[in-house]
């Protein structure tokens, strides 16, 4: 406990309670409590965009502390985020029950196909906390797995980066096909309830909206946790001087590992509470262009700074919101050119240049 | 000196020179064989240090000194040969972390210490301890390990620089910053590759007398080129070229020995 304490300063830590009363009770009531037509009213698609956008930022500080912290460029962060998603999904689609179209037991999407039952590995996702397992589980294994054959033969920098947008990309294709069993380029969707509250209700999208915000603060204290440790140290360690880490005794193929299926595992978490927000899973979400935007997130915000991974998080996701409904067609400029020039002008990242403004050291 | 052997005589483990056991020696390296494309770094290298001595190294650029490191360190892996330390561990058979483990430390030729921790970070990871994951994240210093930061701190003269960033040491700083981190792990055997590069005289001088201090209670190799501080500190001399040894003895012998003259001395 008391390390946790030493976490963060008091200032932090005010910032911090400030923020957790704003997203936890404050916007919470502004929405539920006051009435449409109120100044002080928070607008339903204010709170559904900034409950998404928190979900980005668990995927962000996943992002730092395996790119900024122990310096492995990953562009595949987007498909661990997706099968946590998938996960979730596949219990939000068994519990629409018989409402579908088709008034069927099975997902609206297998009667089309003309199947007769449930895939095997359908078996359990009724119940929520399987789902939650599973949501945990598939990228956790997954990374665990491409990362024991990637760490152990040594691959490093651009090659890694690219495999990782590979596997991204070949499991999009995968996913796109019909009889992968997961509703093809449809994906889920037309979800109707989760552990049984209609996910139509205010209070319901409120609820998760917490339930994120809460998660999101947890994710913050465990990356701190871990940054502020020793663990944390041999991270940026293995970043500089992995050979010097070597010849202390370290090896930092377990290092890796950890960190890389911690990483995996947050992302899929951060897609399980995004699913059943956005209302709309689908494979889209595996393209490589995704991931990539999670790392231009990381690299505007501030690479190896846990608030700037947030931060970055933030305002690039903000700026999306905005631009993609104003200029649809120059968002995708917009991207590249942000990171183009924070790469030559900012490289720590917006969070470095306040840092900077304010005069301290960093 | 041992290159024929007999095939029979090659399950036994031959002696070392002077009649003692190969397995007394803290290092043992036979016939070590390293090619690079066809280019043999090292050829057929036999070298042996025994326990609490300080031997350098010497011989011109590219006669595979750091690649004999390497080797040892299990960063590069022999084509052929033995390497043996401490009479029975195989270290052909063993990863880095684990030769670290078992007790050789090495500094690099380009001093390689973690740039954006402080020097008293720097310290403290390279210290001795579990060092597994698990182990890491819960991790705290005990009050004997903070001494012991504390000692090393002193004796490569750095306490009054222990928070400040490692990246901000000058080249000579950094040198013994390494050379700290060295022992920390508390290593048997130090391996320590052009220590003085880059330092002034008094600090090249500093050095010498530290390497001295650390002989008897630890084996040192020490790669250098700077002849002036091979002479002043070194008991014994190996001269390495093209991959083996050219000649071995105390640093008169070989500062006379004609083709040691001819290949490196007299150039
Ligand atoms: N990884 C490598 N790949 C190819 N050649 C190498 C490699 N490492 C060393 N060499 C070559 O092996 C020879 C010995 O190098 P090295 O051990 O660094 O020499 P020294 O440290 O004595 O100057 C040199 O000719 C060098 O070019
Ligand atoms: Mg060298």
């Amino acid at each position: 406990m008391r390390r946790v304490m030493e976490l963060y300063g008091t200032q932090g830590w005010l910032t911090l309670g400030g923020a957790a009363l704003l997203f936890m009770v404050i916007i919470p009531l502004l929405n539920l409590a006051l009435p449409p037509e109120h100044v002080f009213h928070v607008p339903d698609h204010i709170v559904a965009l900034m409950g998404k956008i928190m979900c980005y930022a668990i995927v962000a500080l996943a992002m730092d502390l395996i790119w900024g912290y122990t310096g492995i460029l990953s562009l595949g962060h987007g498909l661990f985020f997706a099968l946590g998603g998938y996960a979730m999904g596949m219990y939000l689609m068994r519990a629409i029950g018989r409402e579908g179209m088709y008034g069927s037991d099975l997902p609206d999407f297998m009667v089309f196909l003309d199947w007769k039952e449930l895939p095997w590995y359908w078996l359990g996702s009724d119940h929520f906390g399987f789902a939650l397992l599973l949501v945990i589980l598939a990228p956790g294994l997954l990374a665990l797995v491409f990362g024991y054959f990637a760490f152990r033969s040594r691959v490093k920098g651009v090659y890694f980066a690219i495999i990782t947008q590979a596997l991204t990309f070949a499991f999009m294709l995968l996913f796109f096909r019909n009889e992968t069993g997961f509703g093809g380029n449809n994906g889920f969707t037309d979800f109707k309830r989760i552990l049984g509250f209609p996910l139509a209700n205010p209070s319901t999208k409120v609820a998760l909206f917490i339930t994120t915000a809460f998660t999101l603060l947890a994710v913050l204290l465990l990356c701190r946790f871990i940054v502020c440790s020793k663990l944390g140290r041999v991270l940026t360690a293995i970043r500089d001087a992995e050979s010097r880490l070597m010849f202390s005794g370290y090896d930092p193929l377990h290092y890796k590992l950890f960190v890389w299926t911690l990483s995996a595992v947050l992302c899929g978490i951060a897609g399980a509470l995004y699913v059943p927000q956005v209302g709309i899973i689908n494979p889209s979400e595996m393209s490589p262009a995704n991931s990539i935007e999670i790392a231009v997130w990381v690299a505007l915000g501030g690479r190896g700074s846990l608030a700037g991974a947030i931060l970055g998080a933030g305002l690039v996701n903000g700026a999306k919101s905005w631009l993609t409904v104003a200029f649809p067609d120059i968002w995708l400029y917009f991207l590249g050119l942000l990171f183009i020039l924070t790469t030559l002008f900012i490289p720590k990242g917006v969070i470095g240049l306040i840092g900077q403004l304010r005069g301290r050291p960093k | 000196m041992n290159a024929a052997a007999a095939p029979e005589e090659s399950a036994i483990r031959r002696p070392v020179p002077d009649g003692q056991a190969w397995r007394d020696t803290i290092l043992y390296l036979d016939g070590v064989s390293v090619s690079f494309d066809g280019f043999k770094a090292l050829n057929n290298l036999s070298l042996v240090i025994e326990e609490g001595e300080l031997r350098c190294v010497i011989g011109p650029n590219g006669a595979g000194k750091t690649t004999m490191m390497d080797v040892i360190t299990g960063k590069t892996r022999p084509d052929q040969g033995e390497v043996f330390f401490d009479g029975e561990t195989d270290l052909t058979k063993l990863t880095e972390p684990e030769i670290a483990h078992a007790g050789i430390g090495r500094k690099f030729q380009r001093p390689t210490v973690f740039e954006n921790h402080t020097v008293f970070e720097n310290l403290e990871l390279a210290l001795k301890t579990d060092k597994s994951v698990w182990h890491s994240l819960f991790a705290r210093l005990s009050s004997e390990q903070y001494g012991r930061i504390a000692e090393t701190l002193a004796l490569i003269n750095l306490t009054g620089q222990a928070h400040k960033r490692a990246g901000l040491l000058s080249h000579g700083q950094k040198q013994w910053l390494e050379i700290g981190m060295l022992l920390m792990q508390q290593p048997k055997l130090l391996l320590v590759d052009e220590p003085v590069a880059g330092m002034t005289e008094e600090e090249t001088e500093r050095t010498g007398e530290l390497l001295q201090g650390l002989a008897g209670a630890h084996s040192i190799v020490v790669v250098e080129h700077d002849m002036k501080f091979v002479s002043r500190i070194a008991h014994k001399v190996t001269v390495l070229h093209e991959g083996r040894v050219l000649a071995e003895g105390p640093m008169e012998k070989v500062q006379n020995d004609e083709r040691v003259i001819e290949v490196y001395l007299g150039r």
